[in-house]
């Protein structure tokens, strides 16, 4: 058989080299260890039954049950938020209801207020009117009584002048004088 | 031998079972699959086994990732595409599950397998092209010839379009896988550093503050990546998802 040279030379030492790095591995095989190809059929067969059960772990049991716990989450987050808004337009309409009542008491204030002020006004002029009619009554009743007693005040005048001058006559004379003559007399006075 | 940056991903026997001569053991590998589907199931399980209206923390962490997810699929694939959410829900959980134990000192990363991470861009595909069969018959196969292209650049475009769909399953898993590996590789040398040069007496101590910090900054940015991939592999999924949904337009 022909060997070419350069194969005799190589051969050597790559038996060399595959003991060499075989001494540092275990069993004494020269091949970088996940290239080892006897190890594969066993790889294969426990990745199988594995990841084979992993799988169908995650498929019956974990996917659906974490599922059910996002979805049930979710609805619940929805639900939440459905209540939230609904509680939102009550409180809303609440408000609403709540303005519109206030302002209906407060127009029925301001009327009520101002009737209460149109009565008061009312009240108060006709009893301003009584009373003035009525002072008005006593300042003429007073006005007469004052030219009443002015009149007879007047009248008496006159008796008392005809008195003081029958006394005045007396003293003076020692004679009474008659009444014809004092009257005249004091009217005459008067007049003048 | 434990400063390898390879020895995290070597597989090993915990209980050794053969059938029919070929391996099907119980490796670290499996069990760290049975940890990740185990620690994603049983957050999942109690965080929303009260069923809570309002949400406790845990839950609300499990009702985010599955909202998450929702949203993704449905703008990835429409509403329509929520008949898929059980399988992108558990591609998320699971890469992002067996990202973060990974990132456990001394946990088996199950995504820096190319074999585990093949497998799951297979089923997505295996998934694509079943349902879109089956959802479409013929037609299904429209999604090679884009609408308004002249009939002469058919002749590239459906190539390149057929290129892009049969690289889909190789980019899917290569690019969570070479992430994972890439950032453990990583952080492992780094902190391998840190162990050699701090042996190497207080010049080396003071020396090794550097790729310390730097192991610290990494672990930090692996978080991420490992949320991120989990994250891309879950909208490609639904990106994917969205032909079989809707087919060639």
């Amino acid at each position: 058989m022909f060997i070419s040279p350069a194969y005799a030379q190589t051969a050597p030492a790559e038996e060399a080299t595959h003991t060499e790095t075989g001494t540092a591995h275990e069993a004494g095989k020269g091949v970088f260890p996940p290239f080892d190809s006897q190890t594969y059929p066993s790889q294969i067969l426990w990745l199988v039954i594995t990841f084979g059960l992993f799988y169908m772990l995650m498929q019956k049991v974990i996917a659906p049950r974490i599922g059910s716990i996002l979805e049930h989450r979710h609805d619940r987050i929805a639900q939440d938020l459905d209540e939230a808004g609904r509680m939102k337009a009550e409180a809303d309409a609440a408000i609403e209801t709540y303005e519109k009542e206030l302002a209906a008491a407060r127009a029925k204030a301001g009327s009520i207020a101002a009737t209460a002020r149109a009565e008061a006004k009312a009240k108060a002029d006709a009893e301003r009117a009584a009373i003035e009619a009525e002072l008005s009554a006593k300042i003429s009743a007073a006005e007469a009584r004052i030219a009443d007693i002015k009149a007879q005040a007047f009248a008496e005048v006159g008796t008392i002048a005809e008195e003081t001058t029958s006394a005045i006559v007396e003293q003076l004379i020692g004679a009474k004088a008659s009444e014809g003559e004092l009257k005249a007399a004091v009217s005459a006075a008067k007049e003048a | 031998m434990s400063n390898d940056p390879t020895h995290q991903f070597v597989v090993s026997k915990i209980v050794p079972i053969e059938i029919g001569g070929v391996d099907f053991s119980f490796t670290n590998a499996s069990l760290f699959m049975v940890a990740s589907a185990v620690a994603a199931s049983a957050f999942l399980y109690f965080s929303t086994s009260n069923r809570g209206l309002v949400p406790s923390r845990s839950q609300s962490v499990a009702e985010s990732a599955y909202e998450f997810t929702a949203s993704m699929l449905r703008e990835g694939a429409g509403s329509h595409g929520m008949k898929f959410f059980p399988l992108v829900f558990s591609l998320f959980m699971f890469v992002l599950t067996a990202n973060l134990l990974g990132m456990f000192p001394y946990f088996f990363t199950v995504t820096s397998q190319i074999i585990v991470t093949l497998s799951l861009a297979l089923l997505v595909i295996g998934t694509v092209l079943v349902y879109g069969f089956y959802k479409h018959g013929f037609h299904f196969l429209g999604i090679f010839v884009p609408s308004g292209v002249p009939p002469i650049l058919l002749l590239l475009v459906t190539p390149i379009e057929l290129i892009s769909f049969l690289s889909r399953p190789i980019s899917l898993s290569v690019r969570l896988f070479a992430n994972m590996l890439a950032g453990h590789i990583t952080l492992k040398v780094f902190a391998g550093f840190v162990a050699s040069l701090g042996a190497m007496g207080t010049l080396g101590i003071a020396g090794s503050i550097l790729p310390l910090i730097m192991t610290v900054a990494l672990t930090g940015l692996e978080f991420l990546v490992a949320f991120l991939q989990a994250y891309v592999f879950a909208v490609l999924t639904c990106m994917y998802l969205n032909d079989a949904v809707h087919g060639g337009h």
